[in-house]
C-alpha cells in the first residue's frame, strides 16, 4: 500500500536535525510509524513526575513551554521549542518520570515518534546520538542560555532572553554576516555593499586577514565631505590597525576595549591577532541586541527580519517586554506607544516583503490601512487584523486589473500575519476582501453611501472604518479619504444622531445593585465582557464627540478626551475622568491577556481582587457620566 | 412490524460474511465522550460529478481518535477502471494503468468496510461522498453506510461568526479552510492528502466547537 501522507511527514521531518542526518529511505519509514497530535493551546502534553511516553516529540506547527517547577511550586518556563524543535527526550536516555512539563503555549500539530522505531538510529548514527544528547541537555537546563537549541550549527543572530547577572560574562554574540573587501575596491562599491547587507561595517582583507575597518562615521566624516570622491579605494578612508581579538572575549571585555579605543566595532579573527584570519565582527548594537530586551533593539531586529518566522519569534519577544512594563507599572501611554510603534514596524516590514515578492512592480500608489484598535492605537496584545487597502485612481480600463494586483498583495501579507500571531478578522474585514480593497474615488463613494443610507449595518462599518491610520505607502491617499468624511459630515446632524444612539447601545455595565453585568447566554456565560461593556462605549463615545468637534487626525481615544477637556472646559472633568478609565481599562483587558494568553476580552469575575473591582466600578461611573451627556446632546430617543 | 423484522434479518444473512460483520460492529455503541470516538476521515476521488455515470478512482482515509491521527493506520486504495474520463485526470492525475495497485470495486467497499467497522465518518462536502459509496454498494447489491456523517464544510461555517458582512450561504472549500487555518496544501487531489488535510482541519474545528468536556456527538451533528 502507497502512503503519500507518510512521504509528506518526511519531507517536513527531513528539514531538522536529527532527522536531517538520516536517509531519505530511513525517514520514509520513520514517518509511517508516526502519529499526528493536535492540541489546542495551553494543553498538556506531557508533566513532571508522569511516567515517560513511549515517544518523543517534535513540534510540526505551534509552540510548546517547557517548564520547571520551582522550589515554590511555581511553573517556570524554561525553553520554548517551536517548529521543528524536538522535546520530551527524556525516555530515549532515562527510564526515570519526565522532569518537566510540556505545555502548549499556542495551538500546535506535534509528530510523536516511537521511541521502539526510533532508537536503532539513536544507536548506530553516532550524529544522532550525539544530537539528540546536547537537545536533552540543553532542554532541561536553563535554556534561555542556550541558543544553540534545535540547530546542530547557529550562524544566524538571535536575540535570547539571558539572565541579567550572567549577561556580562557570557562570550560575546559573534556576527558572521560581515561585509569583507578587498583594499583596491572602490568607496563606492563598498557602500553599496554595505546597504545590501544592511550592515553598518565593513572590514577590508588582504589574504583573510583584516587590514582595516570602514564604519558608517568614516563615509560621513571622509565622503560625504566632500574630502574623497567616491571612486577612490577604500583603503583610503579605511582606519587601521583593526582592533582584533578570539572569540572567547566576554561580553564585559568587549565593552571596555570599545570604550577604550572609542570605537564601536571589533574584529574576530581566528587567534585574536590581526595576523590570522577574520572569524566575524562585534559591533556595540550587537551586544545590546543581545539583551533582548530594548525596544530599540526588537525596532532594528524587525526591519532586518528576512522572514516571517523570524518576525513571529520577534513578536514573542515583544510580548514579553510587554508583560514587563505591565509589571513594572509603566504609564499606559508609554506603553501603547511602544508597542504601537513594534506593531507598527512589524505590519509595515510585512508588506514591504511582500513588495519585494510581487512579480511585477506597483502598478499604482496605495496605503495600506489599519483599521479598529491598530488603527487607534490601542492594541496591545495579538488580536484580529482589521485592514484595508486604498489604491490612487486609475483609468477605468485598468481598475479591475489594478485591484486584483492589490488582492494578491493584500493576500499574501494578511497570511503572513496571520502567521505572525495576528487573527484573520472574523468578518473578513480584511484588504484581501474585494469589498475593502478600492480606489480612492470608490472609498469616497463608498463612505458617502454609508453615511447617507446608515441602517445598523453601515453605522457598524462607520465605526470601524472611521478609526484607521495608515500603516504603509501614501498618505496623501489616506488624508484625502479623512477630509471627504469630514466634507460629507458637515451638517449632517441626522447621522452624528444615529451615531450617539449606537454609542448608548451598551449601557454602563453596572446593574441596580452596583452588581457587575455579566454575559447572560453562551460559551461566555457569566464571564465580564470587558470589551464590549468597558471599552467600546467608551471608544464610540469619544469618536463620535470628537467628530462633532471636526478634530482630524487624532484616533486614540484616551487622545481623543484630552483634547475633548481642552475643547469644553465646562466638561473637562468628565472627559478627563474618561481619559483615565479608557487607559485603566486597556491595561486590565492586557492584564489579563498576559495572564491567560488570550486576547483577555472576558474576565472571570472570581478572580478579581477587591481592589481590582473597585477600580472597574469607578471606570464604569464614568461610562455611566459620558452617556448622560451624550443623550443630552444628542436626539438618540428615535433610534433607540 | 415482526414480519417486517424477519424480513430485514433474512436479507442481512444473505448478505456476504463482510458486510454482516461489518454490520455487527454496530451492535457496539459510541462511547458518550467526543475524545473517545473513532473517526474516519475520508476522502473519494471519482472521475466526475454525475452519480449515476461517475465511478470511484480512490479513497484515502485516516482515523482520528483523542485529538491524533495514526498514520500507520491509513487507508489508501485505487480502483479498476472499466470506465474511463480522460477530462478528470488531469485534477487528480490518476491515470489507468498507473502503477499502483489496482484492484475491483467490490474488494475495495470490502476493505472499506472492515477499515471504518462503526465510525463516525466525517469528510469535506460529505454528502457527495457518501451518496457515491451508497451507489457503489448497490451496484454490488450491498445495503447503504450505517455510519453516522459529519461534514466538514458544515462545522467550519458554524464557527463563522453571524453577521450580515460576510455572506451566510457561501460554500467554503477545503482550499480556502485550509488557507484559513494555515495547513500547507500540498498532495491536494489525491484521496488520502485530502483526507489528511480535512483531519487535520477536522481537529481544530473539533477543538473550536467542543468546548466542555460534556459535549457529546449530538452536539456536533446539531451544528448540521
Amino acid at each position: 500500500m502507497t502512503n503519500s501522507i507518510a512521504s509528506r511527514i518526511a519531507d517536513f521531518l527531513s528539514d531538522f536535525p536529527p532527522f536531517s542526518l538520516l536517509e531519505k529511505s530511513q525517514l520514509e519509514l520513520i514517518a509511517t510509524e508516526i502519529k499526528v497530535m493536535y492540541f489546542e493551546q495551553g494543553q498538556t502534553i506531557f508533566s513532571r513526575d508522569e511516567s515517560v511516553h513511549d515517544y518523543f516529540y517534535i513540534v510540526q506547527k505551534g509552540a510548546v513551554d517547557l517548564q520547571k517547577i520551582d522550589n515554590n511550586q511555581e511553573p517556570e518556563t524554561i525553553d520554548k521549542c517551536d517548529e521543528g524543535d524536538v522535546f520530551g527526550l527524556r525516555p530515549l536516555f532515562a527510564k526515570e518520570n519526565y522532569q518537566i512539563n510540556a505545555i502548549t503555549d499556542e495551538e500546535s500539530v506535534i509528530y510523536a515518534i516511537p521511541l521502539n522505531i526510533f532508537k536503532p538510529y539513536a544507536i548506530s548514527n553516532p550524529h544522532v546520538g550525539n544530537f539528540l544528547m546536547e537537545s536533552f541537555a540543553s532542554n532541561t537546563r536553563n535554556p534561555y542560555s542556550n541558543e544553540h537549541r534545535g540547530k546542530l550549527i547557529s550562524d544566524e543572530e538571535d536575540i535570547s532572553l539571558k539572565k541579567e547577572a550572567l549577561f556580562e560574562l557570557q562570550p560575546i554574540p559573534i556576527i558572521k554576516k560581515m561585509v569583507t573587501v578587498s583594499p583596491e575596491t572602490s568607496i563606492q562599491k563598498s557602500a553599496i555593499l554595505m546597504s545590501n547587507k544592511k550592515v553598518g561595517s565593513v572590514i577590508v582583507v588582504e589574504d583573510e586577514k583584516p587590514v582595516g575597518i570602514v564604519t558608517d562615521v568614516d563615509f560621513r566624516e571622509l565622503v560625504a565631505t566632500g574630502k574623497l570622491p567616491i571612486q577612490h579605494p577604500i583603503s583610503e578612508v579605511m582606519k587601521t590597525p583593526v582592533i582584533c581579538y578570539s572569540k572567547n572575549l566576554t561580553i564585559a571585555q568587549a565593552q571596555l576595549t570599545m570604550m577604550k579605543h572609542n570605537i564601536n566595532h571589533i574584529c574576530i579573527t581566528k587567534d585574536g591577532t590581526p595576523n590570522t584570519q577574520v572569524k566575524g565582527i562585534v559591533s556595540e548594537h550587537d551586544i545590546i541586541l543581545s539583551q533582548g530586551n530594548n525596544p530599540a533593539v526588537l525596532m532594528k531586529a524587525i526591519n532586518r527580519a528576512g522572514s516571517t518566522k523570524k518576525l513571529k519569534r520577534i513578536r514573542n519577544k515583544v510580548m514579553i517586554l510587554l508583560n514587563g512594563y505591565i509589571r513594572s507599572n509603566i504609564p499606559l501611554t508609554h506603553i501603547s506607544n511602544i508597542i504601537f510603534e513594534l506593531n507598527d514596524a512589524t505590519i509595515k516590514r510585512t508588506i514591504e516583503r511582500c513588495i519585494e515578492k510581487m512579480d511585477t512592480p506597483l502598478p499604482a500608489k496605495f496605503a495600506w490601512m489599519s483599521l479598529g484598535s491598530q488603527g487607534r492605537k490601542e492594541q496591545l496584545l495579538n488580536t484580529d487584523q482589521d485592514n484595508a487597502l486604498v489604491f490612487e485612481d486609475v483609468p477605468e480600463e485598468k481598475l479591475e486589473e489594478t485591484r486584483a494586483y492589490f488582492l494578491k498583495l493584500a493576500t499574501k501579507v494578511t497570511k503572513r500575519l496571520n502567521i505572525i500571531g495576528y487573527e484573520f478578522c472574523p468578518a473578513e474585514m480584511m484588504a484581501r476582501n474585494p469589498k475593502y480593497c478600492l480606489s480612492l474615488s470608490e472609498w469616497k463613494d463608498q463612505f458617502s453611501e454609508w453615511v447617507t443610507t446608515s441602517g445598523n449595518d453601515e453605522i457598524l462599518l462607520c465605526q470601524i472604518f472611521f478609526d484607521f491610520d495608515i500603516s504603509y505607502g501614501e498618505v496623501k491617499l489616506t488624508n484625502s479619504i479623512s477630509d471627504h468624511i469630514f466634507d460629507i459630515l458637515k451638517g449632517n446632524r441626522n447621522f452624528l444622531n444615529k451615531l450617539a444612539a449606537q454609542a448608548l447601545r451598551n449601557p454602563s455595565p453596572l446593574g441596580f445593585f452596583r452588581q457587575f453585568l455579566v454575559e447572560q447566554d453562551g460559551e461566555k456565560k457569566d464571564l465580564f465582557d470587558i470589551k464590549k461593556r468597558g471599552i467600546m462605549p467608551l471608544t464610540d463615545a469619544a469618536r463620535l464627540l470628537i467628530l462633532e468637534h471636526r478634530v482630524k487626525n487624532i484616533s486614540n481615544t484616551s487622545e481623543r478626551f484630552e483634547k475633548l477637556a481642552q475643547l469644553e472646559p465646562n466638561n473637562k472633568e468628565i472627559y478627563q475622568a474618561c481619559a483615565y478609565s479608557s487607559r485603566a481599562l486597556i491595561k486590565f483587558r492586557t492584564k489579563q491577556g498576559l495572564r491567560h494568553k488570550d486576547n483577555g476580552r472576558f474576565i472571570n469575575l472570581e478572580d478579581l481582587g477587591k481592589e481590582d473591582k473597585i477600580k472597574l466600578k469607578r471606570c464604569f461611573k464614568s461610562i455611566k457620566e459620558i452617556q448622560e451627556l451624550i443623550k443630552i446632546r444628542f436626539e438618540t430617543t428615535y433610534y433607540l | 412490524m415482526i414480519m417486517k423484522w424477519f424480513k430485514k434479518n433474512r436479507v442481512d444473512e444473505e448478505l456476504p460474511y463482510f458486510w454482516q460483520n461489518y454490520a455487527k460492529s454496530f451492535e457496539e455503541k459510541i462511547p458518550e465522550k467526543i475524545s473517545d470516538i473513532r473517526f474516519t476521515v475520508f476522502d473519494t476521488e471519482t472521475t466526475g460529478f454525475d452519480y449515476e455515470e461517475d465511478r470511484i478512482l480512490s479513497i484515502g482515509a485516516v482515523r482520528v481518535e483523542h485529538q491524533s491521527i495514526e498514520i500507520s493506520d491509513n487507508f489508501e486504495v485505487f480502483l479498476k477502471q472499466i470506465k474511463f474520463n480522460p477530462e478528470t485526470v488531469k485534477i487528480h492525475g490518476i491515470i489507468q494503468n498507473e502503477k499502483f495497485e489496482k484492484i475491483s470495486e467490490l474488494e475495495a467497499l470490502k476493505r472499506f468496510l472492515s477499515y471504518i467497522q462503526n465510525s463516525v465518518l466525517v469528510a469535506h462536502h460529505a454528502g457527495f461522498d457518501i451518496k457515491m459509496l451508497n451507489k457503489a454498494l448497490k451496484r454490488n447489491s450491498l445495503p447503504k453506510l450505517k455510519n453516522k456523517v459529519l461534514d466538514t464544510s458544515i462545522l467550519y461555517k458554524k464557527t463563522r461568526i453571524v453577521t450580515n458582512l460576510i455572506d451566510r450561504d457561501k460554500v467554503y472549500t477545503l482550499d480556502e479552510i485550509a488557507e484559513a487555518y494555515n495547513i500547507e496544501l500540498t498532495d491536494r487531489h489525491t484521496a488520502s492528502g485530502d483526507a489528511y488535510i480535512t483531519a487535520l482541519i477536522f481537529m481544530k474545528l473539533l477543538g473550536k466547537i467542543v468546548k466542555s468536556e460534556k459535549s457529546t456527538l449530538r452536539h456536533l451533528q446539531k451544528s448540521h
